[in-house]
């Protein structure tokens, strides 16, 4: 197999806890990110998920484990080495209110990463800031105007265009389309499936929602409580998701469609406390199909097919 | 069908701004039966939340301006005075917020937020009013309700919060629960859970509930009835099934469109309407949605009214549109 661009080995973030404790946000996670996909990260709230996206961009210190990006050790990396890098690892945010310093004006802002990391000059920052912003529909002359003036899915195209800026090999998209209404959803996800392909990137798109993962991502993965509990093929994750717990979320996802309800699987509970997990398998507290193992033995993430892995013990070969 | 239990007719709320008046609801009529849940669907500046707020006064001010007419228990709310409405919100008619951490009292143990509800509105002991705020939170699925009413909301999970916010409007028994995206800050497992409270009260109380939400998934899984708003006005109204699996409006047609299923085929460019909602002072003379149609044509210059064209006897909906043209512009999978 060829080298990942982006390989995360026993990846740990920790932060203090209430109590004087450490909580796990991330646990010990393994995973490798190949050349031109999209892997679509999915998970309810505090599963660590945005997490793992600032992890991999070193946004988070990581208290155990490396981070590799070309098959080069990363996580330690300072000065203008790491800038070096910087460039072309970028981010996409959220909220696209929050993140664009509205005192500076639009073309600023977009040529910011490239003036940093890439040593650029003004002139030839403003330049690609301004076929940046046609790029993503906004038309150059947008640059002139500070973020107030547009609307929330403008906005998203001003933070596609920065992340975009250092000609970056690997974005993290951290729930880019969730703050927007849906009609303007459907734009914001065809802009970006559009960059990928014509401009070859790799992305981690970090998402609750199953419906924009399965259009865009190649690979699925599922986070709970700090861990990847599966990690599929596309087609094979949303054809059949093997734990229980991708189950009871693909089985949330309301049909829009006539004739396309599925039974849906109600979990009970709340997630977990971090600062106290349970014991053995971190679903077991919540999962229908929890048997006595489950709650003494922690399952280990088993590759169980061609590109397939699964934490759980109830998940045999066969099934996949 | 069932009685009406709440009427609206030419509703208007219109905001003054700095630049001029905002027509946030634009003359809208609309029936609430007992029983039935209805969803109020739209983008943001559609109007769905001004509606509703308007509905029991609670946007009043010396900027609002809300004319027309609610009609409850045979009075007019919108000319209801104050001190009257006070005691219809909280009792008859009661709202629950999307964002519990704001809407609780941090400093207020949850059972004592519900039982103050219901001391405000009744005469009971303190203890009464603490004995049915642990029924109400066992009600709505708080589990160990005697020992969760003594926390403080910051040590209950969002879901749980929603939950006593539920719980406080359903303090005494309302006639209408009016619900702002109360599972939009929730994650979809949670989700499920808090929607199946809603479907149990109206089961087991009666209670009609207008849903307003952004979340076409979230009307899917428990209205009866659909009202889509669109720049202030209704565009689209009728069953659940009518509106979701056989579209009038195109832009009903369009949003059901630009949401990606997690089945069936995956198309290569997501449907997007283009464009954005219409949020500003200026509005069309015509149909609002004619700018981001890509149907439009010199007919639709003139404002169309809400009303049953090609749909079933409650299906109602506000184009031009003949039938053919419908047909070619809804959305694969909802044509039948």
């Amino acid at each position: 197999m060829t080298v990942p661009l982006i390989r995360a080995e026993g990846l740990r973030v920790e932060y203090p806890g209430r109590s004087g404790g450490k909580v796990r946000a991330l646990r010990d996670v393994d995973l490798d990110i190949f050349e031109g996909e999209t892997l679509g990260l999915v998970g309810e709230s505090g599963c660590g998920k945005s997490t793992l996206g600032r992890a991999l961009l070193r946004v988070l210190e990581p208290a155990a484990g490396r981070i590799e990006f070309l098959g080069l050790d990363i996580t330690r990396l300072r000065g203008r080495a790491f800038r070096r890098i910087r460039a072309d690892l970028q981010m996409v945010f959220q909220d696209p209110f929050g993140s664009l310093n509205p005192r500076r004006r639009v073309a600023d802002i977009v040529a910011e990463p490239l003036l940093r990391a890439r040593g650029a000059t003004r002139a030839e920052a403003a330049a690609v800031a301004g076929d940046l912003l046609d790029l993503v529909g906004l038309g150059g002359e947008a640059g002139l105007r500070r973020p107030g003036e547009f609307s929330g899915g403008q906005r998203q195209r001003i933070g596609i265009a920065r992340a975009l800026a250092s000609s970056p090999q690997f974005v993290v998209a951290d729930e880019p389309v969730s703050a927007l209404d849906v009609s303007i959803q459907a734009q914001v996800v065809n802009l970006l499936s559009d960059l990928v392909r014509d401009r070859g990137l790799t992305m981690l798109f970090i998402s609750h929602d199953l419906g924009v993962v399965r259009h865009i991502a190649d690979r699925v993965a599922v986070m709970y409580l700090g861990e990847i509990i599966e990690i599929a093929a596309r087609d094979d994750f949303f054809a059949a998701p093997l734990h229980p717990y991708s189950q009871a979320l693909l089985s949330s996802v309301p049909a829009l469609r006539a004739g396309g309800r599925r039974e849906r699987i109600v979990l009970e509970g709340d997630l977990p406390d971090p600062a106290n997990p349970p014991g053995g398998c971190l679903f077991s507290t919540r999962c229908r199909d929890v048997v006595e193992r489950c709650r003494t033995s922690r399952p280990e993430l088993r590759e169980i097919g061609p590109g397939r892995s699964v934490r759980c013990h109830l998940v045999k070969e066969a099934d996949s | 069908m069932t009685d009406p239990v709440l009427e609206v007719r030419g509703l208007r709320v219109e905001f003054d701004l700095p630049g001029g008046r905002l027509p946030a609801v634009a003359g809208v009529d609309l029936t609430l039966r007992r029983g039935e849940i209805l969803a109020l669907v739209g983008e943001s500046g559609s109007g769905k939340s001004a509606l509703s707020m308007s509905l029991v006064g609670l946007n009043r001010g010396p900027r609002t301006h809300i004319s027309g007419e609610v009609s409850f228990g045979g009075r007019n709310l919108v000319e209801a005075p104050e001190s009257e409405l006070r005691l219809v919100r909280g009792k008859d008619i009661t709202v629950v917020f999307q964002d519990a951490l704001a809407a609780l009292n941090p400093l207020h143990r949850a059972g004592a937020q519900v039982a103050e509800m219901i001391r405000t509105h009744r005469d009971v002991s303190r203890a009464a009013a603490w004995d049915r705020s642990v029924a109400l939170l066992g009600e709505v699925g708080i589990a160990s309700p005697r020992e969760n009413a003594k926390a403080y909301p910051h040590q209950l999970s969002g879901g749980m919060r929603q939950r006593v916010m539920i719980a406080m409007g359903l303090a005494n028994d309302p006639a209408v629960l009016i619900a702002d995206e109360p599972t939009t800050a929730l994650d979809v497992t949670i989700q499920a859970q808090v929607l199946g409270v809603l479907e149990r009260l109206r089961a087991d109380h009666g209670t009609s509930i207008i849903l307003i939400t952004h979340d076409l998934g979230v009307v899917a899984e428990v209205a009866d009835r659909v009202a889509v708003m669109y720049a202030g006005a209704i565009v689209e109204q009728g069953t659940r099934e009518e509106v979701l699996f056989a579209p009038q409006h195109p832009y009903t047609m369009g949003l059901l469109a630009s949401v990606p299923p997690v089945d069936g085929p995956i198309a290569a460019r997501l449907p997007a309407i283009p464009g954005s909602p219409l949020t500003g002072i200026d509005r069309p003379a015509g149909c609002a949605f004619a700018p981001r149609c890509a149907f439009a044509h010199d007919a639709c210059a003139e404002r169309p009214a809400l009303t049953r064209r090609f749909g079933g006897p409650g299906h109602l909906d506000a184009c031009v549109l003949d039938e053919p043209a419908r047909a070619a512009a809804r959305p694969e999978g909802s044509r039948s």
